[in-house]
């Protein structure tokens, strides 16, 4: 596939600059190239339930608006299933830089813009760190209890019990705690990548809002908090 | 199998021992009966899907990547049934590629070296492989003859085509090879790549239902009696979320959704009993019955 040509350089100001530099760098694909055509949101199976299309995501990242694309429910609301990526004419990986954001979102602690999918994925993390395996039983009771939506689904979780498609019992990986160092060493470059977020900001005190005290910050999440 | 048995390091993955159990099943069986040799992957983890990748690029490579280790480890290629699996494996690899320090990361935590020489298959792809369809054409003993199955081949084993370079990312069209293979008749219809939601069937569930209600209506609609998939999620989606989504949609649907290898298991002969035919929540019998295949 071809590499996009000289790249389009947005003209945002140093917070412009910044967001899209990092998400270049995690995604590893040049949002920068987009020239908004829209093919990824009209393939995109999922647009109907965003707030904003994938197009406008790529718009925000270029420029910069960093507040406005983390607090999105798009980057929840997505399911990685690549169609975009497949079909960018830009060679974009707009999958990939909905990773980016999530990524971003999670290390500044921000509330999902959907909070049962954040639920979600916290709950099955939990359950992969504990077990080393997933166990789809306990994720499923962790995450209606943490969501206080016990009852929904109870009927389709008794016939799949019935059916002896939940395993009452997790099993465990006999190197959970492989498992377990991988999580560590995950939150503590996660840890870095944050505090070094941090001082940048710092170092530029009028684009810092956006680092600091972003809206929708939930109270005692310090970023980097891989669950 | 003729000259030299095939052999796979075997990595099940975490659905593959529950709500997949028959997709387990079914891999097993049909590996059995055609002579390629399952090795398991002696202690395997979660690959991370559908969650790591969203909250730290370190996480989502990690996981899957100590899989891949005890594969190297095994001196085998890996099989994962799992589109999931599939797609986390893929990605595992080419992330090592992208960033250096990700091996050295794993190898500080877990004391494994990450090498990236296992290569990584689904199941479309082995039973897509030459010798593979080979020996499934010659022990079929009874094809699926009448059978209307809709192939669903879903996201993970085409998308994204960079990394899994496997079929044609718009028309797949290895499940048809196989349902031809085995005697059954494959239905065309628009939705054999779009997404069903994935995990978001258990955190939104609304949305899954709008969208197996497409895929499924659209399978329907093409005269199909069945469809058949290759992904865990897919088959839960589908399967689960059917009855919801024909309430939706104001008309009946009530297409059994089967893992591709149920059905290649049920044309080689294999019992339906070892293949968790009873375990959907679509019944998966009664359509056989009536078509006297099972």
């Amino acid at each position: 596939m071809a590499t996009p040509n000289a790249p389009l350089v947005m003209k945002g100001g140093p917070a412009a600059g910044r967001l899209l530099a990092k998400v270049d760098a995690m995604s590893g694909t040049q949002v920068e190239a987009c020239y908004q055509c829209g093919k990824c949101s009209g393939g995109c199976p999922l647009a109907f339930a965003m707030d904003y299309q994938p197009r406008q995501i790529m718009r925000l990242v270029q420029l910069g608006l960093e507040d406005e694309a983390l607090a999105s429910s798009t980057i929840w609301v997505c399911a990685t299933c690549f169609t975009c990526t497949a079909r960018c004419p830009r060679d974009i990986d707009i999958a990939g830089v909905m990773d980016a954001l999530r990524v971003l979102a999670t290390r500044r602690g921000l509330r999902p813009g959907d909070r049962n999918i954040g639920a979600f994925h916290r709950a099955f993390l939990d359950s992969v760190r504990r077990f080393g395996r997933g166990y789809e039983l306990g994720l499923m009771l962790l995450y209606k209890l943490r969501t206080l939506r016990l009852t929904e689904d109870m009927g389709l979780g008794l016939k799949m019990l019935a059916k002896g498609k939940l395993a009452l019992l997790p099993e465990t990986a006999k190197g959970r705690a492989e498992v377990e160092a991988i999580f560590r060493e995950a939150a503590e470059g996660a840890r870095e990548a944050a505090e070094g977020a941090r001082k940048a900001a710092e170092d530029s005190p009028e684009t810092a809002e956006g680092a600091a005290a972003g809206p929708g910050r939930s109270k005692g999440a310090a970023g980097g908090d891989v669950r | 199998m003729t000259d030299e048995t095939l052999r796979f390091a075997y990595y099940p993955g975490c659905s593959l021992n529950s709500t997949a159990k028959e997709y387990d099943l079914s891999t097993r069986a049909v590996a059995r009966a055609i002579g390629v040799e399952l090795v398991e992957v002696p202690d395997w983890n979660c690959c991370g899907a559908s969650s790591a990748h969203t909250v730290d690029p370190f996480l989502a490579f990690a996981l899957p990547a100590r899989v891949l280790v005890q594969a190297e480890e095994m001196g085998l290629d890996v099989l994962a049934p799992c589109a999931a699996c599939y797609g986390r494996l893929v990605a595992a690899r080419a992330e090592a590629a992208r960033h250096p320090d990700y091996a050295r990361r794993l190898e500080k935590a877990t004391g494994r070296r990450f090498r990236g020489t296992a290569r990584i298959l689904n199941v479309l792809e082995l039973l897509g492989d030459e010798r593979v369809a080979a020996a499934v054409a010659g022990a079929v003993t009874r094809p699926l003859e009448g059978l209307k199955v809709a192939p669903y081949y879903g996201c993970l084993l085409v998308r994204p085509p960079k990394l899994t370079r496997f079929d044609d990312p718009e028309r797949p069209v290895t499940m048809d090879r196989v349902l031809q293979a085995i005697g059954a008749t494959p239905v065309d219809h628009p939705f054999q790549t779009e997404c069903c939601g994935a995990s978001l069937g258990i955190s939104r569930t609304d949305l899954v239902v709008e969208l197996a209600g497409r895929i499924v209506g659209a399978a329907k609609l093409a005269g199909a009696e069945a469809v058949a998939v290759t992904c865990p999620l897919c088959q839960t989606n589908l399967d689960s979320r059917q009855e919801a989504a024909a309430a939706r949609l104001g008309e009946g649907l009530g297409l059994p959704v089967y893992y591709i290898t149920q059905l290649v298991g049920l044309a080689l002969g294999v019992p339906p009993a070892r293949l968790g035919l009873r375990r959907h929540l679509v019944d998966g019998l009664g359509l056989l019955r009536q078509k006297k295949l099972a």
